[in-house]
């Protein structure tokens, strides 16, 4: 008789399912288009140059060691994230009235935001406050907030399957019938799974109702400077609502632009109304981070303070991202002309007006199916795929096997 | 580019803002969040950091220091990671479980070579953020599955962060009597009589050795008492392993209990950290460890630990697991670790023997034997709050108010100092 004889096995998390399906496939012309990490056209993963470089610099310096970082983090990685969210001349920043936690990931840094509002905002361990999630958005948004006792997650509309874009009404009717004080997660740029980021006038609109209806503004901010290849263009959105005046959180991740995916490298940024606020936040910080990992891995940190910290580094950080991102565009652009060129029916706009890492091709689930039984394409169920899986070499097999998919499976 | 460092965020001047945007200011959501109380231990270090004595001591800090009081990064440590950096690794994702060339060697660590739990796959071991990390998946395991009881029976006393930690995952905390004040030692009979009073199936907590703060552990008969006391009254097991290697010197020996308790079939949950024997603190190495009954319940707890990890962190940071799998699983670098983890154990109990012949040759008549036996990083002195309090005024000693000194924090240079000061207030 055992203590754990009722546990029941639980569903994988679907995304690392398709990885190991992947891996087990034995077909030579396989091609993975599910997690999100970044591929050189080879298909391989990429260590940034720069990452390379600052490692060596931190193998090579004795002084450094492995002693415990304060339980909020790194203080130098801490104000430079910060910075490179906000920009370096923020008003919030200038004003003293910014805090910072880093986090495992950008993970981490939802989870301790969520936990930090569900004992303290709307009341205290309020767990009825709505939390509002993108329709569809990263899985895992959900059970962050469900996990730090939120009773109430649901979605807001955002992904107009029609039209393949933003359902701006929807999204904007969701804003002015949610309840008070509803927590909102908003993607700061290169909206995942879809791709699909508001425009600067359409965040705009998104901000007043936001303001006038006194809702939570917590940013998601995973793909900063992978989606344009410019930071403060990604960033435009998370600085325009800290002009307007809005308390709001940002969780950054560094996983993807700095491609420290293993690291675990996040920041949650806080801005408050004042110094006396940010102070007792982060105190009230220090407690959830005490009984969660009490303090924060330092590698990673270490890492990403030297390049933010160092002009040449930090100039060559940007240059990397760039790398990256113009990779991605440049696959966008080819898999659209090739799907044009081949007449696969329906309208292919969509692959090079939505940004970042991940596109919502508009496949069904049946023939998702199709694409993996029969052409061993790895993709989500929910028809996304990871554009950094595309390469020179594999988008020829790529838009045919669309197109075939297409043409045969409805 | 001017850097903003978080400490100059709580300490500038408040600026006013234009006038018009003032209203805008006038609330905030974070109005009634409160200052939180600050952390005892951190509030030592702070205190010792203003204190401009030059004979001061910092004996609440945790963490390994050399003879010479620094930070001591292990030479396996360096070798392992020089070995790593050849290697050009990839920066993808651990699995949410963790490094498996970590998992295995973390569980053949603790439970020892050829166990039968390892071999019959009924062990599910994943990589955690350190102790706490393990410790908090862990609470939460239980929370959600041990639905038969919700109450942790923690020793009296326990590490100050074990009753949050079960606190936050849902979980009741009770005690049992442990440390003896009147001889600053194990009281046996007080932990039987308490812990055979413990309703059945409720978790019961155990340091597997080096007890945290006091330094106290069980002789292994008494162990082996406690072992049957335990399966009589039908608990659920948590041993909470910080200080492999560093009690004893010996990893094995440490090991021990954890391995006797499953002998006797204890189905035990176990989290180990490696923070302090391999000096890994800030990389943040652990693991959490259920024995099940067999392979395909492993599966499935596994699969649930899963579930548990993802809304957290989504899975672990790899650098410190990498360092630690490359020792473990490398014959000389593993070899050599052994020796430095010797090696610090050792410093650490000739630091105690120090200390007393010290006491003894200031004239001290007190009864400082507790502090030879007491084992691994702690000593529970004894001292009282008050004799805590003269001790830091008067001599710029640092330690928490319960007389709980950090032994890593007494070298050979100021031994000699710290007994003067402690037969000062103790006479």
């Amino acid at each position: 008789m055992s203590l754990f004889g009722e546990v029941p096995q639980a569903i994988p998390v679907a995304v690392f399912k398709l990885s190991n399906d992947f891996k087990d496939d034995p077909n030579p012309m396989k091609v993975n288009l599910g997690v999100g990490a970044y591929r050189t056209d080879e298909g391989q993963p990429w260590v940034l140059p720069v990452v390379k470089k600052v490692e060596k610099i931190i193998v090579a310096d004795n002084s450094l060691n492995h002693e415990y970082l304060p339980i909020l983090g790194l203080p130098e990685f801490r104000s430079s994230a910060s910075k490179i969210a906000l920009g370096e001349d923020s008003p919030a920043i200038q004003e003293n009235r910014v805090g910072a936690v880093q986090c495992l990931g950008g993970t981490g840094a939802l989870k301790m935001g969520a936990e930090f509002l569900r004992r303290w905002y709307n009341g205290n361990d309020n767990m009825k406050t709505p939390v509002y999630v993108s329709a569809p958005t990263w899985e895992n948004h959900n059970s962050v907030f469900a996990n730090a006792g939120f009773e109430d997650v649901r979605p807001y509309k955002y992904w107009d399957a029609e039209k393949r874009g933003l359902d701006l009404a929807g999204f904007l009717g969701d804003l002015e019938t949610a309840p008070k004080h509803s927590i909102f997660v908003l993607h700061a740029c290169a909206h995942n799974p879809t791709g699909t980021d508001p425009t600067h006038v359409e965040w705009m609109q998104v901000a007043e109702v936001m303001k006038r209806r006194k809702l939570f503004v917590f940013f998601d901010s995973a793909y900063q400077g992978f989606a344009s290849g410019c930071l403060d263009k990604d960033a435009w959105a998370v600085r325009y609502f800290v002009t307007q005046g809005f308390e709001m959180f940002c969780a950054q991740s560094f996983s993807k632009n700095f491609g420290l995916y293993n690291e675990r490298v996040g920041n949650l940024t806080i801005v408050a109304r004042d110094a006396d606020n940010v102070r007792r936040v982060l105190s009230q910080m220090e407690k959830i981070v005490r009984v969660t990992w009490s303090n924060p891995p330092s590698q990673g940190a270490r890492l990403v303070a030297i390049t933010l910290n160092t002009a040449e580094l930090f100039a060559e950080w940007k240059d990397n991202v760039k790398t990256m991102a113009d990779r991605v565009l440049s696959m966008r652009a080819s898999l659209q002309a090739k799907l044009q060129a081949l007449g696969t029916p329906g309208t292919w706009g969509h692959i090079t007006q939505q940004i970042g890492m991940f596109s919502f091709t508009g496949l069904n689930p049946k023939q998702v199916e199709y694409m993996i039984k029969e052409r061993s394409i790895y993709l989500m169920a929910s028809g996304r795929i990871n554009m950094c899986g595309l390469t020179t070499k594999n988008i020829d097999y790529v838009a045919k096997s669309i197109h075939e998919t297409v043409v045969n499976v409805q | 580019m001017a850097l903003l460092k978080s400490s100059k965020i709580i300490s500038t001047v408040w600026v006013h803002p234009p006038l018009g945007v003032r209203s805008i200011r006038a609330s905030s959501w974070w109005s009634e969040v409160q200052m939180g109380p600050p952390d005892p231990i951190l509030g030592v270090s702070e205190a010792y950091k203003r204190d401009t004595n030059p004979k001061k001591m910092n004996l609440g800090v945790g963490a390994y220091r050399d003879d010479q009081g620094k930070p001591y990064v292990l030479s396996c440590v360096r070798k392992a990671e020089a070995q790593i950096a050849a290697k050009k690794l990839d920066k993808e994702y651990l699995a949410i479980g963790g490094l498996g060339d970590f998992t295995k060697a973390c569980a053949k660590l603790a439970l020892g070579d050829n166990n039968e739990v390892i071999e019959s796959g009924r062990n599910i071991t994943v990589q955690t953020i350190s102790g706490t990390g393990s410790l908090r998946i862990g609470a939460n395991f239980l929370s959600r599955f041990h639905t038969e009881a919700r109450d942790v029976y923690l020793p009296k006393p326990s590490w100050g962060n074990h009753t949050p930690i079960f606190r936050d995952a849902g979980m009741q905390l009770k005690a049992y009597t442990y440390y003896d004040p009147k001889t600053c030692g194990f009281d046996f009979q007080g932990a039987l009589n308490d812990i055979s009073k413990i309703p059945e199936k409720s978790v019961i907590m155990l340091h597997a050795c080096a007890h945290n703060p006091t330094g106290v552990d069980p002789r292994p008969e008494q162990w082996k008492e406690i072992a049957n006391l335990v399966k009589k009254r039908n608990l659920l097991v948590f041993f909470d392993m910080a200080y492999q290697g560093f009690a004893s010197g010996d990893i094995d020996r440490d090991a021990w209990a954890v391995r006797y308790f499953i002998e006797q079939g204890h189905n035990i949950v176990l989290s180990q950290s490696f923070a302090k024997n391999m000096g890994l603190y800030g990389e943040r190495v652990g693991g959490f460890t259920v024995v099940c009954k067999d392979a395909e319940e492993a599966k499935r707890v596994e699969s649930q630990l899963k579930i548990l990890i993802r809304p957290i962190y989504s899975n672990p940071p790899m650098n410190g697991a990498r360092i630690a799998a490359t020792i473990l699983n490398t014959p000389d670098l593993y070899k050599e670790w052994l020796g430095e983890v010797h090696g610090m154990a050792n410093r650490i109990i000739t630091m105690r023997e120090l200390l007393v012949a010290n006491l003894k040759k200031e004239g001290s008549t007190q009864n400082w034997q507790h502090v030879i036996d007491q084992i691994g990083m702690f000593c529970f002195t004894g001292l009282k709050p008050e004799q805590v309090a003269r001790l830091t005024k008067e001599f710029s000693v640092y330690m928490t108010k319960d007389g709980r000194i950090s032994m890593a924090g007494v070298t050979s240079g100021n031994v000699g100092y710290l007994a003067q000061g402690i037969h000062a207030v103790t006479k």
